[in-house]
């Protein structure tokens, strides 16, 4: 019974988060560019969506960006984490405390400073200085999840590979590397999402001719979102829950079985 | 690991976050005391005790607080469920509460727009079922609505986190020492789980308190909450000093609510992931 | 190995740009600046093919998101298309290049009367050519209203209450307010803006949201009742729900004029004026029109419109000199501009 009753309760929420997901999908099935009109069943949007090629490139830039973002700042944040569990306590709360802010200061907020910030180095606005301010806000997410990470290690294990005459590089990659991936990994994935969910700041911060799908999204949105962004999204979707579902029935997880028994 | 050279190793760390968190946020400082003219000013700052500043921070301040007051009720015992669950579907589960994430938060939004208007799926469900209609669109409640769908993740995943660190041996030991599982719950779970809990709240009152798209979307534009304000002092107005003035303001009650979570969560264990 | 196999694709993703095709062009580059789907995406091909000059395209939602971007000069564009009143901003901060009238011979397929009415904010017609212009009125349902509506107080009657759809904009909703009370839209006088603030307040309780761009889709999904809409939206919605019909107020209303503008520090202000020439044919101000149904002022292209209902639409071309409280907005200075925001932030609040 209290089962049953868990399992009605965890549908019930993915009932909630997975329904705009599904009006989404079917929009973009929608023969009528209006989103309040059903004007019959068409796959006319997927059909141009291939040879649409200002949204195809945008697609490319948002995923690049995220991914690049998401590597260069994994790899500042996770060295950064790494170094702050041997700091001073003084130090390491101000650390946090600067971390923290980008998640909690105001987009627009972010956004107009860092273009301000541009402007007075007289950077040039393109690719780069939207990659540059991606990194800067996902930095605090890899921080935030590698950091809990660490703290759970064993002191005693990295310091025993080294009297075993491990060099301190390598008593890390064997032995806190492995330990700490989880957190890296998921780090990672929250900067790349961030990375493709942001608008306001890559608004600010974008140079001429380049477009990601959130700033192509937004400048639609007073002319009416164009249903191809509908067939992209589904596409997405779609794409990325048949890998997910993939990945967890490949065999390189059949470690799951034997687990499962504990 | 407590060697000189890994404590070089926040340096970039250290210089990026100069570059690119403490200038800008120096910025914000000077145009928020500062008028047009650069002259200082407290002007911008004390703005926030207009009647039409304040009304918006209460309203947004009372909006965060329900919608984080829900999320925690619908996430708890989700996280409970999830985290009793076999563990090496941990990853997936992960994902499938980031995944919505991936498509893009307007379109998100205005699909629950067409879901929840007059003439939207869910009241043409309803009607056809004779069932009386739901009229919540250009509501506060559509608000808060709002903040749920789109700020539950970060609640459920610090939680989850937490209760999966929980030594499984704890409950087992309050339990053969006589406690019910009510009593497990109160006197072991919940306590181990204060700092899941803590991080999560911040986590979605924070973004909650500063949004404007979702009041635009789903309220109509007829609910003026702080976020907006500041959104059109920057965008229409091109009111720059104010908009920073206000938005000083605004942090400070993120740097309570940072204050709160730094003194309940002493370890950082609850952190997002 | 899951994670092999992601890195391995996104990475494939990632590496794609750079095998991107760089396809030269002889003639060098123009920067434009525009609004959000603005333009048919072809034309731009076309103008690539047959001037030889690479275009890279920008877009922005409002004109207040663009003015900043362009006075920090944060990307140099060589063209930009604001609105009436955000070019007079402009031209008064000095940030407009005049235009050669030599490189822009197809300027004279536009009806002269829009450089008459260009005039109230480009005196001298030195430096705008009209783009897109039209009017902002009321889009009715027929079906879900008593009697036709032909003014602007009938957004006041109450028993419309939750049925009307109001523009989420300053200067949009202060002049149907000042249009009510039979004022200017361009008034500073504070005792006329209290009033129409007043009017907006009471108005409040009635209106069903405050809206931008979501009064055409709520409208053609029936709803609100009444929406107050941009005339190049009306042949469009029209189109997708045949009970809305759009009026153009009693009480008198705005008329508005996009126009193509080159900014003073643009790199290539020849290749600008190419650009602009071209926007100007007649064949290419059609396919625009087509594409985006927001008016034309370019006459010759409205003659080649086949559609015969359409090319005499009072909606799409109305008969201006019909009307005689027609206004464009002006710019109204730094001043102005904080009063009016700051009666708007009140109504808002309450």
């Amino acid at each position: 019974m209290a089962n049953v009753l868990k399992k009605i309760y965890i549908a019930l929420i993915f009932i909630f988060l997975y329904a705009p997901m599904a009006v989404l999908i079917v929009l973009s099935f929608n023969s009528s560019k209006s989103r309040s009109k059903w004007g019959g069943f068409t796959f006319k949007w997927y059909a141009k969506l291939l040879s649409d090629s200002s949204i195809m490139e945008a697609l490319i830039t948002t995923l690049s960006l995220a991914l690049l973002s998401a590597l260069i700042a994994t790899f500042i944040g996770t060295i950064a984490a790494i170094a702050m569990t041997g700091m001073k306590k003084s130090t390491r709360t101000l650390m946090m405390g600067i971390t923290n802010i980008p998640m909690l200061n105001a987009e627009i907020v972010t956004g107009i400073s860092l273009m301000l910030l541009f402007i007075f180095f007289n950077v040039k606005f393109g690719f780069t200085t939207i990659l540059l301010a991606h990194i800067s806000f996902n930095i605090p997410y890899v921080i935030l999840s590698v950091l809990p990470r660490i703290k759970q290690l064993n002191p005693s294990a990295y310091e025993a590979a080294m009297d075993l005459g491990a060099s301190p590089f390598k008593a890390f990659f064997k032995v806190v590397f492995p330990d700490i991936l989880p957190g890296v990994f998921s780090g990672m994935l929250m900067a790349f999402t961030m990375s493709i969910d942001d608008f306001i700041i890559t608004h600010f911060t974008k140079g001429a001719g380049v477009d990601t799908l959130s700033t192509k999204i937004y400048s639609q949105v007073r002319k009416g979102i164009d249903p191809k962004m509908y067939a992209l999204s589904s596409v997405i979707f779609i794409t990325v829950l048949a890998l997910l579902i993939l990945i967890n029935l490949l065999p390189g997880s059949g470690k799951k079985t034997k687990k499962e028994k504990h | 690991m407590k060697n000189k050279f890994v404590k070089w190793l926040s340096l970039p760390y250290a210089v990026w976050s100069i570059a690119f968190i403490i200038i800008p946020l120096l910025m914000v400082f000077y145009f928020g005391f500062t008028d047009k003219t650069g002259k200082p000013t407290l002007a911008n700052i004390m703005s926030i005790s207009l009647p039409v500043h304040f009304k918006s921070l209460l309203i947004a301040l009372l909006l965060s607080l329900i919608s984080t007051i829900i999320c925690l009720l619908l996430s708890y015992p989700l996280a409970m469920i999830l985290s009793s669950m076999n563990k090496d579907n941990n990853k997936l589960m992960i994902l499938i509460f980031v995944l919505p994430m991936w498509m893009n938060f307007l379109l998100r939004t205005l699909a629950w727009q067409t879901l929840l208007e007059n003439e939207g799926v869910i009241n043409t469900i309803l009607r056809s079922l004779h069932l009386p209609a739901l009229k919540i669109i250009n509501t506060p409640y559509a608000i808060v609505f709002g903040m749920i769908y789109n700020f539950l993740p970060f609640m459920v995943l610090p939680i989850y986190n937490v209760l999966c660190k929980i030594d499984k041996n704890l409950l087992n030991a309050a339990r053969d020492l006589g406690a019910n599982e009510v009593q497990t719950f109160f006197k072991v779970t919940l306590p181990l789980s204060v700092p899941g809990i803590i991080s999560g709240i911040t986590m979605v009152f924070v973004p909650a308190l500063t949004t404007f798209v979702i009041s635009d979307l789903l309220g109509g534009s007829k609910i003026l909450l702080i976020g907006n304000v500041i959104e059109q002092e920057f965008t229409l107005n091109s009111n720059w000093n104010l908009g920073s003035g206000l938005s000083i303001v605004l942090m400070l009650f993120i740097v309570i609510s940072m204050i709160i979570t730094a003194v309940f969560d002493k370890d950082g264990e609850g952190s997002a992931l | 190995m899951k994670k092999v196999f992601l890195f391995g694709l996104l990475a494939t993703l990632t590496l794609l740009p750079v095998f991107g095709c760089g396809k030269s062009y002889k003639n060098g580059e123009v920067y434009v600046y525009n609004w959000g789907e603005y333009i048919d995406p072809d034309v731009l091909e076309m103008f690539e093919k047959d001037t030889q000059i690479k275009v890279i395209y920008d877009e922005y939602e409002t004109n207040e998101m663009m003015y900043p971007k362009v006075e920090a000069g944060a990307v140099v564009y060589d063209v930009v298309c604001p609105s009436d009143y955000m070019i007079k901003k402009m031209i008064d901060n000095d940030m407009l290049a005049e235009l050669n009238w030599d490189n822009i011979p197809n300027a004279e397929n536009i009806g002269a009367q829009y450089f008459e009415t260009s005039k109230e904010f480009d005196p001298e017609n030195k430096y705008s050519v009209p783009y897109c212009w039209g009017t902002v009125g009321i889009l009715y349902n027929e079906t879900m209203v008593d009697e036709p509506i032909t003014k602007w107080a009938q957004l006041w009657d109450p028993k419309y209450k939750n049925q009307i759809l109001m523009q989420n904009s300053v200067r949009d909703a202060f002049m149907v307010a000042l249009k009510l009370n039979g004022y200017s839209m361009n008034t500073t006088n504070n005792d006329e803006l209290q009033i129409a603030k007043q009017s907006l307040l009471d108005q409040k309780p009635l209106v069903q949201a405050y809206v931008v761009d979501q009064v055409r889709d709520k409208m053609i999904g029936n709803e609100a009742a009444i929406g107050v809409i941009y005339s190049g939206e009306a042949i469009y919605t029209q189109r997708e729900n045949e009970n809305l019909v759009y009026v153009i107020p009693e009480e008198g209303t705005n008329v508005w004029i996009d126009s193509w503008v080159i900014p003073k520090n643009a790199k290539n202000k020849e290749n600008a004026e190419i650009f602009i020439n071209y926007m100007c044919k007649p064949e290419i101000a059609l396919k625009n029109f087509d594409f985006i149904t927001y008016s034309t002022p370019n006459d010759a292209a409205r003659e080649l419109i086949e559609d015969e209902d359409i090319r005499n639409s009072e909606i799409a071309f109305p008969d201006l000199t019909k009307y005689n409280n027609l206004e464009t907005y002006k710019y109204l200075g730094e001043d102005g501009d904080e009063l009016y925001n700051s009666l708007w932030k009140e109504v808002k609040s309450e």
